[in-house]
This record gives C-alpha cells, structure tokens and sequence, in this order.
C-alpha cells in the first residue's frame, strides 16, 4: 500500500488544527496516511504524535526546527521533503489554507511534482488518483487527474470524521536545519469568538447576516440565532465591508464557500457573488423584506417581511424548543 | 523602488459563467475582466507611488491577446508600463507551468516587491505567487489583509484560522493580498488617455527560455453541471410567519 503525507498545521495552542481529521479520513480511502509536522525544538513532539494517532494517523513524522516558531509556514516544505526522501508516497495532501498552499507550491517547485488544487473529494481508479472539484460557485462539478507520478493535493473540502484512532503510532522524530530567510512572525493576535461556535465550514447549519442588518450593534441577533441553533455564523461581503463582522466570516466568491443542510440568509439580497458561496445548500431559508429580493428565487422556504420584527421571535422559540427537548 | 504587479484576466462574477465541454473555460461564452483581486494588489501599489513618486509599477500578465485590456486599465490606474507573455504555447497552462513564466518574465524586470492577488475568482488556486518566491529564491509573505512598506522591509496582517499574524519580511518579496487591503481606484480620463501612450512589452516562451510540459499537468477528465435551483415557498409575514418556518424547519427535520 502506498503511503499518503499529510502536511499537519500545528494550531497557535499546539494541538493539531481542526481539520487533520478530515485530512486523515481522505488519506485513509487512497493508502497508509502518514502525518507530516513541523514544530519547534522545546515544542512535545511525542504528545503531538499521539494526538495525531488519536486521529487516525498511522505513522507520524515530526520535524523539529527553530524555523517552525518563528517563520510564516516555517519548515513544513522542509519537512515534507525530508519525508518523501524516507516514504514511498505517491500523494500529498494538505488543507487548501494559507500555510498549506504556501508549502504545497514550494514543495511542488522543488520536487518537480504537480498539483490538484482545490479537490473536494479525492479517489483512485488503479494507480491514477482523480479529484472532484466544485468550480464557478458550484455552477459545476469537474473531475480532474495528473499525468506525473507524485501528486500534490489542497483539499477545500472539510468536515468528515477522522478514521479510527491508531493506539500507537509509530513517531519518528528528526531535527531539521532550515535556512530562515523567510517572513518573520512578529506577533499573534486571537480572533474573538464565542468558543463553543462550530467552524463556518463544515458546519451543519450556517446562519448568515447581511447588509439588512444595519449596524454592528444589530448583526448580534445574527450572532443569537446562530448560537440558538448551534450555526455557524456567516455573512455577506457588504456586512463585513460595513464592519459588522470580521471577513473571516464572509460567505460567497472571495469568502468561505459552505454546503451545510441549512443556510440561513438574513437581509441578504443574493447578489450572484454570495449565491457562489452557498448555493450547494441543502436547504435554503431567506428573510427579506423586499420580495424581489434575488435570494427568494432558490430558497425553499422564504418570508418577506422585517427581519427586526422577525429574528427576536424566531430566537426566542427556538431556545424554547431546545429547553423542552433538553429537560 | 520598482514593483511588479500581476494581473489577471478573469471572466467577470457578474455574470453566470460557462465551461466549455473540455472542462475549461469557455472564453466565447465570458466577459473578461481584470480580477478585482488583482487590481487591489494594483491600489498597495498605487498608494506607495502616491507617497513617492519615483516608485516604478510595472503590470505582467500572463495570457491571451484579449488580456490587453486587463493591462491597459492597469496603465490607466497608474502602473509605468506592462508586461504581456502571450504564447499559443501556454494556453491551458497549470499553475507550475504559470509560475515558471512569470518567473522569467519577472526576472527581467528584477522588482523590489512582486504584489498579487491571493487567489483568484475563476481558479482559487492561491498557489502561483508562492511558487514564483520560490522559483525566484525569494521570501513570500501571504495573503495580507494589510501591507505597510517600511523602507526596505515590508509588514502586514496575516489572517489564519482562529486570528491575525502580524508579519515581516525583507525587500525583494513576494507579497499577495487579501480583499480586506482596500478598494482600488477608479481610472481617470487623463489616466485613460496617457494609458495609451504607456509601453507594453510582449514576451513569448522563446524570449523567455520557455519549455511547456502540458503532459504531466493537470487534466481535466470530466465536468457536469449543477441542476439549477428552483424557489420554494415564499409567504408574506402576517404575523405567523415565524411559526410557520418553524413548522417548516420541523417537517424537514434540520431543528
Ligand atoms: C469580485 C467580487 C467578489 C464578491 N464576493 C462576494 C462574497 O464573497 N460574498 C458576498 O456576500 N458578496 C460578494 N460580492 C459583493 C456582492 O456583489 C454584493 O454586493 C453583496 O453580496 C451584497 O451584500 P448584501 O446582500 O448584504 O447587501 P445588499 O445587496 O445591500 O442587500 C441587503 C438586503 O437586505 C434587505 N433588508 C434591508 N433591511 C431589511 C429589513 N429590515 N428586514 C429584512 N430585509 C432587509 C434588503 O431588502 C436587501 O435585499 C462580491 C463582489 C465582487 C465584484
């Protein structure tokens, strides 16, 4: 069985980030998944290990190098490089995230190898790996495949379960020399959220605010209904532009593009822009007060009517039914 | 300080776009523009010229003749010159054989700083810019969603999962933007006019030292479109209209 890296990013609390799981899962369909991470000298490479087992990894290979503390990316090409001289890995694949592209393409460059960018789903037919992507907004689904033997992969997709924790994993440990002429990490600013959150992506309800909201003050009865139903919280470009929330929260063209079982659009007016971000929805719920509103046209279920009047009455039972069916 | 700007020539988010049925875009079908994205890479540009005018901005494109235009308005913004790699050789190139042309053509132009977009609207790749740090031996510092150039360095914020880099990187480097830099200008009528007496140099894979490899690339094998979506049902609130959706929700079962 062939071996499949994954390039791991180590979250700023040292556990590794959110979507290792889903990584390993796709790697567990294609081959033996081999976790792949760079971190810093003092940093528990033995604990990141296990906890890297705990998700399904098989074998972890952990590069220590100053690099990883305190360069952008720091090390992770370095260390999948190293990791493909002592692996006979046919694949490897990593979140399509800042660090993970920057990685990727360098790694591509130096291994003359090329890249899948952007797959969704990954599967084999004999030796040939094809990935799935959702193109245009998912306007269209395409297939695609490489003709050289090593096999870059950004994965956009996210959320399935990790495969089943490997006990002991096999860790191997190795300090890696890396030239830091790199970009610098000077400091590190957390994001606000309310922890319990769930991720915008991959989240099985998305709850998103939009211009309609009015001011940063109002967007909290997005942020209410969200948490009432355990969402997501989105919005569109117009509501970040406005400052009622940080861009990372932008659904649509150049924000997260989701595919959860319920979006909620909330004084949004479906501009063709965020239509591309979450049209894959399963089911689709607009609040407008204009009924000519672009989105009312693939909602499945929409109310035209003032979302001030609406969003308090619509929170508030729904925190009752969830009362109810918790006691 | 000289700085390099790519731009690209995307088909415009106004409009439903189209692949054809190889899988790639079906250019007949698209208006092209230049990538917003692109042009906001273009204003961090524009705003360090603004400070000092003996800033040099040069546009690069790689693409076909329509790509013209998308150099043209970045002339009319303000950039000095342009510089178009145009080649039957390279159509339905992939984002390594991308990178190694403009790396060539980059270093002919030998910038301070190469600015981009961080990803594009048609491919979402978001990997071109950093191989070209890497196939030009330089530092990458991206996507910034804000870029301060300091003397010979330059600093920025670094958005990522769970909260914000600040970072720092030493001129000559590759830096890409996120939309969160700011809207790009809008092109004047004297800008427009002198935008046509502005050089635009063209290049081609011989003039670049340029082999394409298309066989190890990427292939597309097979694409479908998505069935459109039809509207549902849309009621006026009289009222009733939250107990209603929740019935809704309740019969669909996502509460
Ligand atoms: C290259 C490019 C990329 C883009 N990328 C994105 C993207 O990723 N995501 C994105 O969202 N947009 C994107 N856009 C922008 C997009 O074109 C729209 O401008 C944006 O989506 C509009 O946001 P909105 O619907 O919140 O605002 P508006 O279009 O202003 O709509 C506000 C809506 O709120 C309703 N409303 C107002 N008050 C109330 C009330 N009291 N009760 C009920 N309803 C009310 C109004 O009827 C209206 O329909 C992009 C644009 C470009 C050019």
């Amino acid at each position: 069985m062939t071996d499949i890296l994954i390039h791991v990013e180590i979250s700023p609390d040292g556990t590794p980030a959110s979507n290792t799981g889903h990584l390993l899962a796709l790697a567990r369909g294609l081959g033996r998944p081999v976790a792949v991470a760079a971190v810093g000298p003092d940093d528990g490479a033995v604990p990141l290990g296990q906890a890297l087992g705990a998700l399904g990894a098989q074998v972890c290979f952990i590069a220590q190098t100053e690099a990883a503390t305190n360069t952008i990316a720091g090390g992770g090409t370095e260390a999948l490089q190293a990791a493909l001289e002592r692996f006979d890995a046919s694949t490897v694949l990593c979140a399509s995230t800042p660090d993970g592209r920057e990685v990727l393409a360098r790694l591509a460059i130096r291994t003359d190898a090329r890249l899948l960018l952007e797959a969704q789903t990954l599967r084999l037919a004999g030796e040939q790996l094809i990935a799935s992507h959702s193109v245009f907004g998912g306007n269209y689904t395409t297939e695609s495949t490489l003709g050289s033997s090593l096999a870059l992969v950004t994965v956009a997709s996210s959320g399935t379960q990790p495969p089943a924790a490997i006990d002991a994993p096999e860790i191997i440990i190795e300090t890696l020399a890396v030239n830091e002429t790199g970009c610098s990490l000077q400091d590190f600013t957390q994001a606000q959220s309310r922890a319990e959150r769930p991720e915008l992506r991959g989240a099985q309800i998305v709850v998103s605010g939009g211009r309609g909201l009015a001011s940063q003050e109002n967007f909290s009865l997005i942020e209410d209904l969200a948490d009432s139903l355990k969402a997501g919280l989105g919005a569109s470009r117009a509501a970040v532009d406005a400052g009622y929330v940080e861009q990372s929260h932008q659904v649509g063209q150049t924000g997260v593009s989701v595919s959860p079982q319920l979006y909620l659009a909330v004084g949004i007016s479906g501009a063709i822009q965020h239509l591309a971000g979450m049209q894959t929805a399963k089911r689709i719920v607009a609040i407008n007060r204009d009924e000519n509103a672009p989105i009312f046209s693939i909602a499945d279920f929409g109310i035209v009517g003032d979302l001030f009047q609406i969003l308090p009455q619509l929170t508030e039972q729904i925190q009752a039914k969830r009362s109810v069916s918790a006691g | 300080m000289k700085i390099a700007v790519l731009i690209k020539q995307v088909p415009d988010t106004e409009e439903p776009r189209k692949l054809a049925a190889s899988g790639h875009l079906d250019r007949n079908e698209a208006e092209l523009i230049a990538d917003e994205i692109t042009e906001r890479a273009l204003e961090v540009a524009l705003k360090v010229k603004d400070g000092d005018k003996k800033t040099e901005i040069i546009a690069v494109t790689l693409g076909p003749g329509s790509a013209t235009d998308a150099l043209r308005k970045a002339l009319s913004l303000g950039a000095d010159s342009a510089m178009h790699i145009q080649d039957e050789s390279l159509a339905g190139s992939d984002a390594v054989s991308t990178a190694r042309a403009l790396a060539e053509a980059l270093r002919k132009i030998d910038a301070d700083a190469i600015l981009a977009g961080g990803e594009s609207t048609d491919g979402r790749g978001g990997v071109v810019p950093a191989m070209v740090a890497e196939l030009l031996g330089l530092p990458f510092a991206g996507p910034l969603a804000a870029v301060d150039f300091e003397g010979s360095k330059v600093t920025g914020q670094r958005p990522v999962a769970g909260g914000n880099q600040q970072v720092s990187v030493g001129l000559p480097a590759v830096l890409t933007v996120t939309e969160s830099v700011g809207e790009a200008r809008f092109p004047k009528f004297k800008g427009i006019m002198t935008a046509k007496r502005k050089p635009i140099n063209a290049e081609d894979a011989a003039s670049l030292g340029l082999t394409v490899d298309h066989a190890t690339g990427n292939r597309v094998l097979s694409s479908a479109v998505r069935p459109p979506r039809s509207s549902g049902q849309i009621i006026q609130d009289e009222g009733d209209a939250v107990q209603r959706l929740i019935a809704y929700l309740e019969s669909e079962q996502l509460i």
